[in-house]
């Protein structure tokens, strides 16, 4: 694999730094495969800007973190404005359905997926909270041929306080069966 | 006791710089940790905080962090290889004991993992502008030794090199990381234990005779055998300029004497102190020097320039005090200009501009406000001085 890179962006409290750790855990079960893991946020717990990057690379990673992203989540407004421009041609960036994209580049149109997310996490699993595995579920679908599923769900498993297991793999299994309608080819090019 | 508790699996493990730095203290033999939390280096002392009562060792959260210095040095006058860390604004509060185990010679650990300052500043954002707080931070005339990790992996070696120079030297050494590196998750292979070298300090022989030892002895190493307190030996250790006894002795003659040694016990024996990595090409023109996660960048432009033909190399400072002179004095001649990333404002390429001596031009990239550099940023200049 050449080097990969993903951001995930969000409020603090949201998760993103945990599902960063997840991807990053996932990573090291893959034989030769590097990994840097990092996280951006503020001094505050909850709220304030909040920030995950995991850069892949089977040959040596030097600078650790993202330089431009090929995967960009942005689960809030403001991590869309702050981050939404950065991105590579090829790259796909998947945007909370509460977000307001109308600023989007012209050259990323085509790669913005709007998806329910944090409803889904309010609505379906009743804790807005799990909508980083809902996350976590939709990059599994589009990371797949680099990072095999079940490594993801192990590292699930592995991760999160034990009796929240069930409702982290049913909120994981949501966002893995999510539909990016719009040009389901991309997986080709990912 | 055993002390190696660390069995390294033959499996990959994930682990953030802070983790790897108790791990390569424990691996190192450290038993006693006392100090304060504080971001970015809280998980150094909830590492040990989890691992040393495993060990029969000792973890003391204490009131401050001037407390936890001072109780590392008390642990490691006891017998015991020691450690603290902080960040910026308890690196401060250190600074007065750290003095105080530089003139009572007591091996000890100090890690830093920067965050930005002046005072609390930027709590989660990286920064290197302690690196002249760690040379200089201290009253007196004096000499520390500081390593500075580019990785994960490197935070768990240059720990264990930390130790053991701390005790080789009877002195106290800084592990200078940065938020970056300190958070940073690599997937690494820890070494295996017995790979690994241990140095513990010379300590009497078993015929010395307590009645007579001299725990300031001038040898000819220059370093003195260090009796453990409660093990029979009854000795003062004084901030004052002591002579062989310990005691207090105000003679010019005597602080000279002490003075000198306290230099030359380093400086004579520079070759074991300082590391540095280097990928410099015989027709390279241009040196990007470095340490810590600014080396990462370094590394990441010049290894992407020369897809492009571009003539550059990189040097990487493992040790950051004492200085690497005469290396960096010899990289001068080598290249036409070298090129000194720093998350500050220009505070190690003052090193290298007196190390260089007008033999090579020298250029600053510097970002203080919480972002590393970017590879792009010294690609730039790289292309426009090439």
């Amino acid at each position: 694999m050449n080097r990969y890179e993903i951001r995930l962006s969000g409020a603090g409290g949201q998760g993103m730094i945990l599902a960063g750790k997840i991807l990053a855990e996932a990573g090291v079960m893959v034989d030769n495969l590097n990994i840097s893991q990092s996280q951006s946020y503020g001094p505050e717990s909850r709220g304030g800007a909040s920030r995950s990057e995991i850069v892949f690379d089977e040959d040596q990673i030097d600078f650790p973190k993202v330089i431009k992203p090929d995967l960009l989540v942005c689960l809030t407004q403001e991590s869309f404005d702050q981050y939404g421009s950065d991105l590579k041609s090829y790259g796909v960036i998947i945007v909370d359905s509460r977000i307001d994209i109308s600023a989007v580049r012209q050259e990323f149109k085509d790669n913005v997926y709007q998806l329910n997310i944090l409803d889904l996490a309010a609505r379906k699993i009743g804790e807005e909270i799990s909508a980083n595995m809902i996350v976590l579920g939709v990059i599994s679908r589009i990371i797949q041929n680099k990072i095999p599923v079940e490594f993801i769900k192990k590292a699930i498993i592995e991760k999160v306080p034990p009796e929240t297991i069930d409702i982290n793999m049913e909120a994981f299994d949501l966002g893995f069966d999510l539909k990016l309608d719009k040009r389901s080819y991309i997986y080709g090019r990912i | 006791m055993k002390t190696k508790i660390f069995k390294p699996e033959k499996r990959a493990v994930l682990l953030q710089g802070d983790q790897a730095v108790v791990e390569g203290a424990l691996a190192a033999g450290v038993e006693f940790f006392a100090g304060y939390p504080i971001t970015p280096a809280s998980e150094i002392a909830e590492g040990f905080a989890r691992e040393l009562p495993k060990i029969g060792g000792k973890f003391l959260q204490m009131e401050d962090e001037i407390a936890g210095m001072a109780a590392v040095v008390g642990a490691s006058l006891a017998g015991k290889k020691s450690i603290t860390a902080t960040s910026g604004p308890g690196f401060a509060l250190k600074q007065e004991n750290l003095g105080f185990a530089t003139m009572v010679e007591a091996p000890l650990v100090v890690v830093n993992v920067q965050r930005v300052g002046p005072s609390t500043g930027l709590p989660t954002s990286p920064s290197q502008g302690d690196l002249m707080q760690t040379r200089w931070g201290r009253n007196g005339d004096q000499e520390i030794i500081a390593l500075a990790p580019a990785s994960v992996a490197e935070s768990y070696e240059l720990t264990i090199k930390a130790v053991n120079l701390s005790e080789k030297f009877r002195q106290p050494v800084v592990l200078l990381l940065d938020e970056v590196i300190g958070h940073l998750r690599e997937k690494i292979y820890l070494n295996d234990s017995e790979e690994i070298e241990i140095i513990n300090r010379k300590r009497p022989t078993a015929d010395q005779d307590p009645k007579s030892y001299l725990p300031y002895q001038q040898t000819d190493d220059l370093i003195p055998p260090m009796a453990d307190y409660g093990s029979g030996f009854k000795y003062h250790t004084s901030g004052l300029f002591h002579d062989q006894s310990g005691f207090p002795d105000g003679k010019k003659e005597t602080a000279k004497l002490m003075q000198d040694r306290l230099h030359n016990k380093l400086h004579n024996n520079l070759e074991q102190i300082i590391f540095y990595q280097k990928d410099i090409r015989n027709d390279d023109r241009v040196a990007v020097l470095s340490y810590g996660s600014t080396a990462r960048t370094a590394i990441s432009a010049v290894n992407t320039g020369r897809k492009d033909n571009l003539k550059a190399g990189w040097f990487k400072l493992q040790t950051v005090w004492p200085f690497a002179e005469r290396e960096v004095a010899k990289l001068a001649a080598q290249v036409e200009t070298i090129i000194v990333p720093e998350l500050n404002q220009g505070q190690l390429i003052r090193e290298v501009e007196r190390a260089v001596a007008g033999q090579a031009r020298v250029l600053g990239i510097n970002s203080y406000a919480g972002e590393l550099i970017k590879p792009e940023a010294i690609r730039d200049l790289m292309e426009e001085v090439l």
